[in-house]
């Protein structure tokens, strides 16, 4: 049965993982290209989560749900670049930490006043309900094992589109040089109008599919939003493979940290003490290991050229 | 302005006619009306001003506003509440951090401060105060119910978990100050938690016969959720919070057969319970909760003290409320020493009346249940 929860605990690392990847890639991508700092990218997950909600109440189909998540993320996010953050690529960072962070009480006020301050409902689709067997004898819900295939699919697509596609030669020059690309004839306010729908559209993909495991509501975002952070800072900013590999780490170190600390404290001290101590050590181990990170590697594992 | 002075003026006439209050009151409100809690503010804030406006009074004025869940905004209102709008009385407030920062200072400077929810054990024993009264219970009260309520229904292995915080600690001493049976694990989650894979996980490999959990708000849906799907089927048990009227609607079927504690249900079968879920539902379109109760509870409390006493005489007025001579929801209610209620506590199953998912009252966990902590104050 030990070897049921220590493979069980390794598939929920994972899951944790590639959700965060999802999240991260967006904010990475848009950090490495544009250069911007987007607090608000948790809020375009929550808008993914209560499109999906919405829909899927309207037309009881969960997969027209992701559709509109995917839609309405995307095309929020769209709308975002082209009315504000279009004016924010020269300012500094602080600007847009301080616009971006008024775009989220925008987003959580706006959502509240469409959709009231009650949590929604989202259910799994009947066809991923129901768990399967793993190896050790246990089971493991189906519906987590299709997150876990849908990050890794995400994964290789985000991979072949920006080293075999033109739009992702275009994404990779304007990280390299932006005035150069412009000159180039490249139009670069269209292809960052693009690259951020994208970003927007993984976190709204990120905020549905999670959306059915927990609870859709005002805030929801926020966060995951600083564990994508963490992610993007241990993987090295601007690059996408960082982002995967950053995030299956933080994912793994964070679950199997809350389930053994807490055991291992156990065999030297009483359950009480062990199940608080424990708790709060696994609550610091990813921030530790992202200082671990940063002090061998200061520009993260996988560092951008330059 | 005008109202004020017009609202002075009757209460000036009316005191010489002796019918209504000696003058006019006024209440500060603090309560969460935005951000992930506002679902549990608005529910108090809407169950007070039913109350209040039932009683249409025109010496009574209410000023309500939105703390965001944030102590430092809390006690910036409580300040203004006091120095500026000159109120009488503070209440509203959700959150057991929010009232550490705000009590103690309100009633050092001689304000009424009545709970409609939160109610920290420092406030009910060494640290207790005549001006502080709670309405909704002592913080402990639901977990100790469960843990009552474990032990009667025969589980000898619970598993219990909550979040790292000080109201997730007391929820657990609470419960085990109660349970008969084996603790086989404690856990505690982080608090804001939204992925219980790992929890449910050793919940699984654990072996015990019963789950008892306390995760408010959003933890508790998503942990619901999750459980469900996971395919454990061992039974869970909870403190109202989790299975409160709005969140079982998030939640879904999941919750369906879960036992919870609460000191209030809409089945409670008293006239004044029946009028008010009436009275609510044709006001706000929606079934009240617990948290509208306590609200309801706290502004008839005060309508009542108001009644027998003027609020400018401190002593007569705390007398007045320490009475309890209202019609609560809820049935029996008084007062201990603390000022905490004295109240029967319910266990409830999550029921399916028609599409809406809702409590019903199946046993009492706690008869004429006070707190562990009145024994400290002294007062």
């Amino acid at each position: 049965m030990q070897t049921a929860l220590l493979i069980e605990q390794t598939l929920n690392g994972l899951q944790f993982g590639v959700m965060l990847f999802l999240m991260a890639a967006g904010l990475t991508l848009i950090f490495g290209v544009m250069g911007l700092i987007n607090l608000a990218h948790g809020s375009l997950y929550m808008v993914g989560a209560f499109a999906c909600a919405t829909v899927a109440a309207w037309t009881g189909s969960f997969w027209l749900g992701l559709v509109a998540s995917l839609a309405a993320a995307a095309a929020a996010g769209a709308i975002v670049e082209i009315t504000v953050i279009r004016r924010l690529y020269d300012r500094d960072h602080l600007d847009q930490v301080l616009a971006t962070f008024a775009l989220i009480l925008v987003f959580s006020e706006g959502t509240r006043w469409l959709f009231g301050s009650f949590p929604l409902y989202l259910n799994i689709p009947p066809l991923l309900a129901g768990a399967v067997p793993i190896p050790g004898g246990a089971q493991y819900p189906l519906y987590r094992l299709a997150i876990i295939g849908v990050g890794i699919l995400v994964a290789i697509g985000l991979y072949l589109l920006i080293s075999r596609t033109r739009l992702g030669m275009r994404i990779r020059a304007g990280e390299s040089d932006r005035e150069m690309i412009g000159a180039l004839g490249v139009d670069i306010r269209t292809l960052y109008t693009v690259v951020f729908a994208l970003g927007a559209a993984l976190a709204g993909l990120a905020g549905a599919m999670v959306g059915a495991l927990q609870s859709v509501q005002v805030g929801m975002g926020e966060p995951v939003l600083i564990l994508a952070f963490v992610v993007i800072v241990i993987g090295g900013i601007g690059s996408i493979k960082g982002a995967l590999v950053g995030a299956i780490l933080v994912g793994l170190i964070d679950t199997l940290g809350r389930f053994l600390l807490p055991a291992a404290l156990a065999a030297f001290m009483g359950p009480s003490a062990a199940a608080s101590i424990g708790a709060a050590l696994a609550s610091m181990l990813i921030y530790v290991f992202m200082a671990l990170v940063l002090a061998i590697r200061p520009r993260g594992l996988f560092a951008a050229a330059g | 302005m005008k109202n004020i002075i017009a609202a002075g003026l009757f209460g000036l006439a009316m005191s010489v006619s002796g019918l209504a209050f000696a003058e006019p009151i006024k209440i500060g409100m603090i309560t969460t009306l935005s951000g992930g809690g506002a679902g549990l503010g608005i529910d108090a804030r809407d169950g007070f001003m039913l109350a209040i406006e039932k009683a249409s009074n025109p010496e009574i004025e209410v000023v309500v506003e939105d703390d965001a869940q944030k102590p430092e905004i809390a006690v910036q209102l409580a300040d203004k509440m006091i120095q500026s709008d000159k109120v009488d009385i503070l209440t509203g407030i959700i959150w057991s951090n929010l009232a550490m920062a705000v009590v103690p200072s309100a009633v050092a400077q001689g304000k009424f401060y009545i709970s409609v929810n939160a109610a920290p054990s420092q406030l009910a024993g060494a640290g207790c105060d005549p001006h502080y009264f709670s309405v909704s219970y002592q913080n402990d009260n639901l977990h100790e119910a469960a843990g009552a309520y474990a032990t009667k229904a025969g589980y000898e292995k619970t598993f219990i978990l909550a979040p790292n915080y000080p109201a997730g600690k007391d929820s657990l001493a609470g419960f085990k100050r109660f349970y008969k049976g084996e603790v086989v694990n404690e856990l505690y989650t982080q608090l804001g938690q939204t992925d219980y894979a790992a929890e449910i996980a050793q919940i699984r490999a654990s072996g015990a016969d019963s789950v008892f959990f306390f995760l408010p708000g959003g933890m508790g849906i998503a942990f619901m959720k999750q459980y469900a799907q996971s395919g454990v089927d061992t039974p869970l048990i909870g403190p109202a919070f989790s299975f409160d009227q709005n969140i079982l609607q998030a939640v879904g079927d999941a919750a369906l057969g879960v036992k919870n504690t609460a000191n209030w249900s809409k089945d409670i079968d008293n006239a004044a319970n029946k009028e008010f879920v009436e009275a609510y539902k044709a006001k706000y379109g929606r079934l009240p909760s617990v948290y509208s109760a306590y609200g309801y509870d706290t502004a008839n409390l005060i309508l009542s003290a108001a009644g027998e006493a003027s609020v400018s005489d401190a002593d007569a007025f705390q007398k007045a409320l320490e009475a309890a001579d209202f019609d609560s929801v809820r049935g029996k209610f008084s007062f201990g020493p603390n000022h905490h209620p004295i109240q029967d506590i319910y266990v409830r199953e999550v029921v399916k009346e028609g599409d809406i998912l809702t409590n019903k009252i199946v046993d009492t966990a706690l008869e004429d249940h006070q707190d562990a902590y009145a024994k400290d104050c002294k007062m």
